[in-house]
C-alpha cells in the first residue's frame, strides 16, 4: 500500500492505494468518480480517457500512484447534468452516442484534441508540421480513433465535436 | 390489448410527441456520466467484494484436477467458487453450453473458476495461482472441414432448415443467364464497449443482480433455473446497457459467477467479464459458407434461385439462418433454400445484429450484383425488375409495406447513383481508384408480446414502468414520447423506468422487434389508464380527449393532476398478437450506397461516401432512429473491411480476442454517413404503425462495400472481410 495525493476535478484527494491500482480504478472503486468507464483495461478502447494536466491519457493503462500532484479532470469534471460542458450538450444535440459506454472518454477526447489543436501539436494525418494544425476532417477522425464506439456513433461526434470548434464536420 | 385488425386512425396519429426528432431524455445522464451502469452501483449494497474468472486454457476436453491452494492462501481472497465445489447447477435451455465449465469443457474460455477478493487487485493476482490440470480431448473447429459431415438442423427461429418451391433444378440448369457461386463469412465478435458485468447480492434466499442484460425475464428465468431457486426469489436490474448488439440476450458468466461467488464469501460481488475474456468465453456470429445459385432470363427476369448455407455451433446450439432474406426478397417462381450444421467446439454462436440476414444479404447482394454484371445491366434495375409484393414462397401472403424499388430509386438520385461508370477500374482520383456500390436492405419485423404498467400521480406526472431495456436504441426516449401522446403532457411529465425484473415483462431488446413492441405494450397500458381516468370522472371513455395535461368530454375539462386524486390511478396490459404476421409478411426495406476509394498501389480501401435509404413504418423518433441506422452501417463497413475472428484449428479458439486483436471501425474509417426515412406507416404491425430499423441498418451494407470495391478495381472477392492482401495481386496496372 502506498500513499498517493492528486486532484481530481479541482478536488483534492489522499488516497492509499494498492500500488497495482490503475488510475481508472482509483477513479472508480476508491473515489467512486463511476464516469469514467473500463471497456477493455488494456489501452484499446479508449473508454477511460481521462484529462492529465491538460493531456488526455488511457487511466487503465497508468498506475494510480504515478499521479501524485496531478491535476486530473474526469467527465464529472467538465459538467453536470444541469450544467453541461458545450462539447457535452453538442453530443447530445447531435447525438453523438447512443448506449453511452463510449462517451465520456470520447467527450473527454474531443474537449483534450481541440486544445492539442490549439496548441499546434501534430498527428499522424498532419501534412505541414511548420502551418497551424487545421482542424480538417481527415485531423479530427484520425485525433480521435483511439475512442472505439462501437455503437457507431462516430458521425454524429463529428459533427458534435465540429460544432463545438466552430466548423461543420 | 389484442391486436387483431389493422389499425385504424388512434392517439398516436396525432404526433405531437411521437415521429418528432427528440433528443434521448437520459443524455444529460450518459453525457455526463452519471448513468449507472452495472459494475458501476456503489450506491446500492456495501461491502462489495470482486470476483475475477479463470477461463478455460483449452478448447476440448476434461479438467483432471484444479488446486486452488495457492490461490486460496493469497492475500485479500474470500473464496473461490469451480463446477467441484459450487453445487448443483441446472442449465438453462437458452444456454447450450454450460456457464461454469468442469470437469467437462466445452469451449475455450469457458469459465472454470471465479475467485473472490477484497479487492480487485487481489482478486485477478490470485486468479492467476489456480491450477488447472487438463486432458485436452479432440475438437472440431474447422467449419469448412466439417461441411461434409453438416447435419439437417430444426432451427427454432426463421422457419424450417429446407424450402422448395416449383422445380429449381431444372430451371437453374436450363437457364440462359446462371451465377453459381460461393462465399464466405468469417465468425464475428459483438465487442460491445462495456463488457458483461453483474453485481449480485443476497438475502435470504433473495438474490438481486444489477446487471447488463437485453432481455430481463429471460435473464431472471434463467438464472433461477440455472440456480435451481424459484423464479421469484430472483430479481434482475439493468437500467442502462453498455452496448449488446445481441451479446446481452441471454444469461451469461459474470451473472451466474457473481451469484454463486456472493453465496460463497456471503459478501456481494461483482464480476466483469475480462476483455480478452469475451470472445471465447460469450457468444458471437457464426461463420458461414453460402452457396448461391440463380437462373435468369435474358431479359433479367429470375427464374431459378437457390441459396444454401452451412455453419457451425456447439451442441444443440442453431444454425446461422441466412438463407431468410432469399425466401422473401426476390421474385422467381422455382426456389431452394437449405441449411446445414455442423457440430463444432467453438464457443457458442448466437444471435448478433440482424442474425441470419446480416450474413445472408453480405453473399446474396453480392450475387445480385455479380448477375447484373452478366446482363450488363444496372444492378439497381435488375433488383427493380425482379421486386415482389407478395411471398413468393406463399403468394396468396403479401407484403404488408414494401417500399423496396421507392428506397433504390430514392437513393440512387440523393446518392448520384447516375455518376457511377459501369466499368470497372476506370474511375482514378489521385491515388485511388473509386468506385459505387449498393445492395437492397431487408430484415423482418417481428411481432411479440409486452407488457407495461402506466401510473397518473397527483402532480399530473405519467410514470411508465416496464423491463424493456435501452441498449442504445433510444427505448427510454420512445416510450416516454408514446406515454406523452397518449395522455396528452409533455414529454418532461413522463417518468420512464425500464429493465427492472418487478416490472411487467416486454419484448427486450433484440430482433429489432423492441421499438415497435415495447411502445404498443406502452399503448395498451395507456389506453387502459385512459379508461379508467374516463370512468373515475364519469366521462364516456371514447370521447375522452386527454391534451394540453387536461382531459376533456363535451363541456367538460378536469386538470389531469386533479383525475389523479391523492393516490393516482395505475393500469397494466400488454399488447398480445392475433394473426396479421401469418396473413401478411412483416417486413422493413431499404438500400444502402457506398462509394469507395482503393489505393491503387496497397489496396487499402477507404470508405468514401455512405447513404442509406429505409422504409420500415412509423419512425417513432427521427433522431434515434437515424442513430441507430448509422450505427449498423458503421457495423456493416466493420464487416466488410476488417471484423474476423481467427480460428486457431489446431487449438479451437479465437485468437485475435481482444479490441486490439478483432478490429472493429475507428473514426478515420467511417466518413460522414446520410440516411433518409421514406415516409411509411404500416397498420399491420401495431397501434404504433411502426417497425424496426435498429437491424435494418446493416443489413446489406458489407456488400453494397463489397460491390463499390469491385466497381472501382475490378477485384471480386467473395471472402469476407475484404483485407487488402484479397486484393493486392489482382489490382489492375496501377499505371
Ligand atoms: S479501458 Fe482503458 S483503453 Fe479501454
Ligand atoms: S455509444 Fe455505445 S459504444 Fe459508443
Amino acid at each position: 500500500m502506498t500513499r498517493v495525493s492528486f486532484d481530481v476535478n479541482g478536488e483534492p484527494h489522499q488516497l492509499e492505494l494498492d500500488t497495482r491500482t490503475t488510475l481508472l480504478d482509483a477513479l472508480r472503486e476508491h473515489l467512486h468518480l463511476t464516469g469514467t468507464k473500463k471497456g477493455c483495461d488494456h489501452g484499446q478502447c479508449g473508454a477511460c480517457t481521462v484529462i492529465v494536466d491538460g493531456r488526455r491519457i488511457n487511466s487503465c493503462l497508468t498506475l494510480a500512484v504515478m499521479h501524485q500532484g496531478n491535476e486530473i479532470t474526469t467527465i464529472e469534471g467538465l459538467g453536470s447534468p444541469e450544467q453541461l460542458h458545450p462539447m457535452q450538450a453538442a453530443f447530445v444535440k447531435h447525438d453523438g452516442y447512443q448506449c453511452g459506454y463510449c462517451t465520456p472518454g470520447q467527450i473527454c477526447s474531443a474537449v483534450a484534441v481541440l486544445d492539442e489543436i490549439r496548441a499546434g501539436i501534430p498527428s499522424h494525418v498532419t501534412a505541414d508540421l511548420i502551418a497551424p494544425v487545421r482542424l480538417s476532417n481527415a485531423e479530427l477522425r484520425e485525433r480521435m480513433s483511439g475512442n472505439i464506439c462501437r455503437c457507431g456513433a462516430y458521425s454524429n461526434i463529428a459533427e458534435a465535436i465540429g460544432e463545438v470548434a466552430g466548423r461543420s464536420a | 390489448m389484442r391486436f387483431e385488425h389493422p389499425a385504424t386512425f388512434n392517439p398516436i396519429d396525432q404526433l405531437k410527441v411521437v415521429g418528432r426528432p427528440t433528443s434521448r431524455i437520459e443524455g444529460p445522464l450518459k453525457t455526463t456520466g452519471t448513468a449507472p451502469y452495472a459494475y458501476e452501483r456503489h450506491d446500492v449494497v456495501t461491502e462489495q467484494a470482486y470476483g475475477y474468472v479463470v477461463g478455460s486454457a483449452i478448447g476440448k476436453g476434461r479438467i483432471n484436477a484444479i488446486d486452488l491452494a495457492a490461490a486460496k492462501a493469497a492475500p485479500g481472497v474470500l473464496a473461490i467458487v469451480t463446477a467441484g465445489n459450487a453445487g448443483k447447477l441446472d442449465k438453462a435451455e437458452r444456454n447450450p453450453a454450460p456457464l461454469l465449465g468442469g470437469p467437462e469443457i466445452a469451449h475455450y474460455h469457458q469459465a472454470v473458476a471465479v475467485v473472490v477478493a477484497e479487492t480487485f487487485e487481489q482478486a485477478r493476482a490470485a486468479a492467476q495461482l489456480v491450477r488447472v490440470d487438463y486432458a485436452p480431448g479432440d475438437g472440431r473447429f474447422d467449419l469448412a472441414a466439417s461441411r461434409d459431415k453438416a447435419f439437417t438442423p430444426d432451427p427454432k427461429i426463421g422457419g424450417p432448415a429446407d424450402t422448395a418451391v416449383g422445380d429449381f433444378a431444372a430451371t437453374f440448369a436450363a437457364a440462359p443467364v446462371q451465377l453459381d457461386a460461393t462465399y464466405t463469412t468469417p465468425d464475428q465478435g459483438h465487442a460491445m464497449i462495456e463488457p458483461h458485468a453483474s453485481i449480485a447480492a443476497w438475502e435470504g434466499d433473495g438474490l438481486t443482480v444489477w446487471t447488463s442484460n437485453q432481455m430481463i425475464a429471460w435473464g431472471a428465468t434463467d438464472l433461477a433455473k440455472t440456480l435451481g431457486i424459484p423464479k421469484e426469489n430472483v430479481r434482475l436490474i439493468s437500467p442502462y446497457i453498455g452496448g449488446g448488439f445481441g451479446g446481452k440476450l441471454f444469461l451469461r458468466a459474470d451473472v451466474l459467477l457473481a451469484a454463486l461467488g456472493a453465496r460463497a464469501a456471503a459478501r456481494p460481488v461483482k464480476v466483469a467479464l475480462q476483455r480478452p475474456l469475451m470472445f471465447n468465453n460469450t457468444t458471437h456470429r457464426p461463420a458461414t459458407i453460402q452457396r448461391i445459385r440463380i437462373g435468369a432470363d435474358r431479359d433479367g427476369k429470375i427464374s431459378a434461385i437457390g441459396h444454401e448455407s452451412w455453419s457451425g455451433n456447439v451442441k444443440d446450439g442453431e444454425p446461422e439462418v441466412t438463407v431468410n432474406q432469399t425466401r422473401l426478397l426476390y421474385a422467381g417462381a422455382n426456389r431452394m433454400t437449405a441449411m446445414r450444421l455442423s457440430e463444432l467446439d467453438l464457443a457458442e454462436g448466437n444471435a448478433m445484429r440482424a442474425p441470419g440476414e446480416a450474413s445472408g444479404m453480405m453473399a446474396l447482394e453480392i450475387a445480385i450484383d455479380e448477375l447484373a454484371e452478366k446482363f450488363g445491366m444496372d444492378p439497381i434495375e435488375l433488383r427493380i425488375k425482379n421486386d415482389t409484393q407478395v411471398d413468393p414462397e406463399h403468394p396468396e401472403r403479401p407484403f404488408s409495406k414494401r417500399q423496396l424499388v421507392e428506397c433504390l430509386r430514392e437513393g440512387a438520385t440523393r446518392f448520384g447513383w447516375s455518376r457511377r461508370n459501369p466499368q470497372t477500374g476506370k474511375v482514378r482520383d489521385g491515388r485511388f481508384l473509386v468506385g459505387f456500390g449498393v445492395a437492397a436492405a431487408f430484415r423482418n419485423n417481428l411481432l411479440t408480446k409486452s407488457a407495461a404498467r402506466v401510473r397518473l400521480d397527483r402532480d399530473g406526472r405519467v410514470t411508465v414502468e416496464t423491463d424493456m431495456t435501452d441498449i442504445g436504441t433510444g427505448s427510454y426516449t420512445i416510450i416516454g414520447q408514446t406515454a406523452a401522446e397518449m395522455m396528452g403532457v409533455p414529454l418532461d411529465k413522463v417518468v420512464v423506468r425500464l429493465g427492472d425484473s418487478d416490472f411487467p415483462v416486454s419484448c427486450g431488446s433484440g430482433g429489432q422487434w423492441g421499438g415497435n413492441n415495447s411502445t404498443a405494450g406502452v399503448y395498451a397500458a395507456c389506453v387502459k389508464l385512459r379508461e379508467a381516468i374516463a370512468q373515475k370522472l364519469g366521462f364516456n371513455s371514447a370521447e375522452a380527449v386527454f391534451a394540453d395535461d387536461v382531459v376533456r368530454s363535451g363541456n367538460r375539462s378536469v386538470a389531469l393532476a386533479q383525475a389523479a386524486g391523492n393516490d393516482g390511478i395505475t393500469a397494466e396490459d400488454a399488447i398480445e398478437y392475433g394473426d396479421l404476421a401469418k396473413t401478411y409478411q412483416q417486413s422493413t426495406f431499404g438500400a444502402h450506397f457506398v462509394e469507395v476509394g482503393v489505393d491503387a498501389d496497397t489496396a487499402e480501401v477507404r470508405v468514401r461516401r455512405m447513404l442509406a435509404v429505409c422504409a420500415a413504418g412509423r419512425i417513432l423518433n427521427p433522431t434515434a432512429a437515424r442513430s441507430q441506422v448509422i450505427g449498423a452501417m458503421t457495423m456493416g463497413v466493420g464487416a466488410a473491411l476488417m471484423e474476423d475472428l481467427v480460428v486457431d484449428k489446431r487449438h479451437g479458439f479465437f485468437v485475435n480476442h481482444d479490441l486490439a486483436g478483432y478490429e472493429v471501425p475507428v473514426h478515420a474509417d467511417i466518413p460522414h454517413q446520410d440516411m433518409f426515412f421514406l415516409d411509411e406507416t404500416d397498420p399491420m404491425s401495431s397501434p404504433m404503425k411502426a417497425k424496426g430499423v435498429a437491424e435494418l441498418g446493416i443489413c446489406g451494407v458489407a456488400a453494397a462495400v463489397a460491390n463499390a470495391v469491385y466497381n472501382a478495381t475490378g477485384v471480386r472477392v467473395r471472402d469476407y472481410p475484404i483485407t487488402l492482401d484479397k486484393l493486392l495481386d489482382r489490382m489492375p496496372d496501377a499505371a
